[in-house]
């Protein structure tokens, strides 16, 4: 066995199934909790292309994993799948299994929009309505039936303090939400998220047009949800999947080529592939 | 795909070897300013080691610059922080070579104890391990580095009959031959600690190339990455 601080390649899986734990927030891979979301033998088709091969990953509750890769890895198209955005495009087909506590999400007895408030997500540019702060946190629950206006209140105010955003706009909830700067907005966005009590959240390039301070916060505020939520992000930032995530998953033209620690995956990579993509001598 | 970087990395490792190669002069220069009780060498060394102050401050200060700017990872992150642990080491051997120097300087003008053999063996052996672990970082040689580490008990053999002989066979025969015996015994020690430095630069070389760490774990010496 080596004696790296790390996990041992011996334990690994069998190639192309990779199991992440709860709690793994620095270097092993020991088996521990279910997994909250489990891809299958994913594989994923735009028409004739296949823009997804077999991927087998596993994501546990109360983790953090980042998914990196150059553009059109497919990277983006994986988290879709994982509250069924692409399903929206037409010409597509799925093969494989995704299980959200065990059951599948693909399945027709899963109803999109059910799945939709367990698996929130959040885009790459903010995408406020042209609503008031207060109507854009409340609208999922409005459309979810809660019309206690009581309840309402209790609940964005909830929403905007866990998303970090209350200070800001508690005196201004009636104002236009397109008038937040576009870290607030972001920040709305996840709050508006988090009102409908998702378990899992995620991220696809979250910060892609934030500043550097905005940036920081948003990151702030996701290793605070990972107290509560599972939380996938996909980012081009290496530094910010460094940062934030306790897994790493590097997916390479629609193949999934390595998953670990962050940690290890930005110290010691182990495959060539991983080494020069995160090395910047890709190409 | 070369990138500018890679330049960055290359002068990196050029200032490393420079700074070695001078620990590595100043070394034999000592050692030898001891054999042939040579006070002006010695002192040479001890002058000269504020070159090597400096090149290590630059080094640092380079290393420094290249975290910042480049935000590294994999084998750059670990190229960079193995350049900053060899900084250090590379310093101190340099460090070691003055005080063995300075040990000539005590020792001149006083009659010779004896012969030095073992002594001017022992300075040859760290020297060759630095050398060696200097020429496994330039060429990411984990072998190279795995081979100084082994290289580590016969410095230390070496280290204890220079003690032996001059404890058993010279102070506790004939006390008044201390003030002479007690610099060699140091210059020995300080030798000794030359491959102790270049030892920690073997481990943290092979952690370089295979992501492998040894140091504290001598039972992964002998193995493979991916054993």
């Amino acid at each position: 066995m080596l004696s790296t601080a790390d996990e041992n390649p011996a334990a690994r899986p069998p190639s192309g199934t990779v199991t992440l734990n709860a709690g793994s927030t620095a270097e092993g891979d020991a088996v521990g909790a279910e997994p909250k979301i489990s891809a299958r033998g994913v594989s994923f088709y735009y028409g004739a292309k296949r823009a997804l091969k077999e991927i087998n990953l596993d994501f546990a509750p109360r983790v953090v994993t980042a998914i990196i890769g150059p553009s059109g890895c497919g990277k983006s198209t994986f988290i879709r799948l994982l509250n069924r955005m692409n399903e929206l495009v037409p010409g597509t087909r799925l093969e494989g299994e995704i299980l959200l506590d065990g059951a599948d999400i693909t399945a027709p007895s899963c109803d999109a929009a059910d799945l939709r408030k367990r698996v929130g997500m959040v885009f790459q540019k903010p995408n406020p309505f042209p609503k008031t702060i207060f109507e854009n946190v409340a609208y999922g629950l409005e459309v979810n039936g809660v019309r206690d206006r009581l309840a309402l209140e209790e609940k964005v105010e909830d929403s905007l303090r866990r998303a970090a955003l209350w200070d800001e706009v508690k005196d201004r909830l009636r104002e236009s939400a397109l008038g937040l700067s576009g870290g607030q907005q972001q920040r709305l966005c996840i709050a508006r998220c988090l009102a409908v009590e998702p378990e899992v959240i995620l991220f696809d390039e979250p910060c892609a047009s934030l500043d550097p301070i905005s940036t920081a916060r948003i990151e702030e505020l996701i290793l605070e949800l990972k107290r509560r939520y599972t939380i996938v992000i996909v980012t081009h930032n290496m530094q910010q999947a460094a940062r934030i995530s306790d897994r790493t998953a590097f997916f390479l033209m629609g193949e999934l080529i390595e998953i670990g620690s962050t940690g290890r995956i930005f110290r010691a990579p182990r495959d060539k592939r991983t080494e020069d993509y995160i090395t910047g001598r890709f190409g | 795909m070369e990138r500018h970087f890679d330049e960055e990395l290359r002068e990196l490792k050029g200032a490393v070897m420079r700074l070695a190669s001078l620990a590595r002069q100043a070394l034999m220069k000592a050692v030898e300013s001891l054999k042939d009780r040579d006070p002006a060498a010695a002192r040479g060394v001890v002058d000269g080691d504020a070159a090597l102050d400096a090149l290590e401050l630059e080094i640092d200060e380079k290393c420094l610059d290249l975290i910042a700017r480049h935000q590294p990872m994999a084998r750059d992150l670990r190229f960079i922080t193995t350049a900053i642990k060899l900084n250090a080491e590379l310093e101190r051997i340099g460090d070691l070579a003055v005080d063995v120097a300075q040990r000539a300087l005590e020792l001149a003008g006083k009659p010779l104890l004896k012969p030095l053999v073992d002594i001017p063996r022992l300075a040859e052996l760290a020297a060759r391990m630095t050398g060696e672990a200097t020429e496994a970082f330039i060429n990411g040689d984990a072998e190279l580095a795995r081979r100084v580490v082994l290289s580590d008990p016969a410095a230390d053999a070496l280290k204890r009959a220079v003690e032996k002989e001059l404890i058993e066979d010279y102070m506790m025969k004939d006390g008044s031959t201390a003030d002479r015996a007690v610099p060699l015994l140091l210059a020995a020690r300080h030798l000794e600690r030359v491959a102790d430095h270049a030892v920690s630069m073997a481990e943290d070389i092979i952690y370089m190339v295979d992501a492998r760490v040894v140091r504290h774990h001598p039972e992964a010496l002998g193995q493979r990455p991916e054993e």
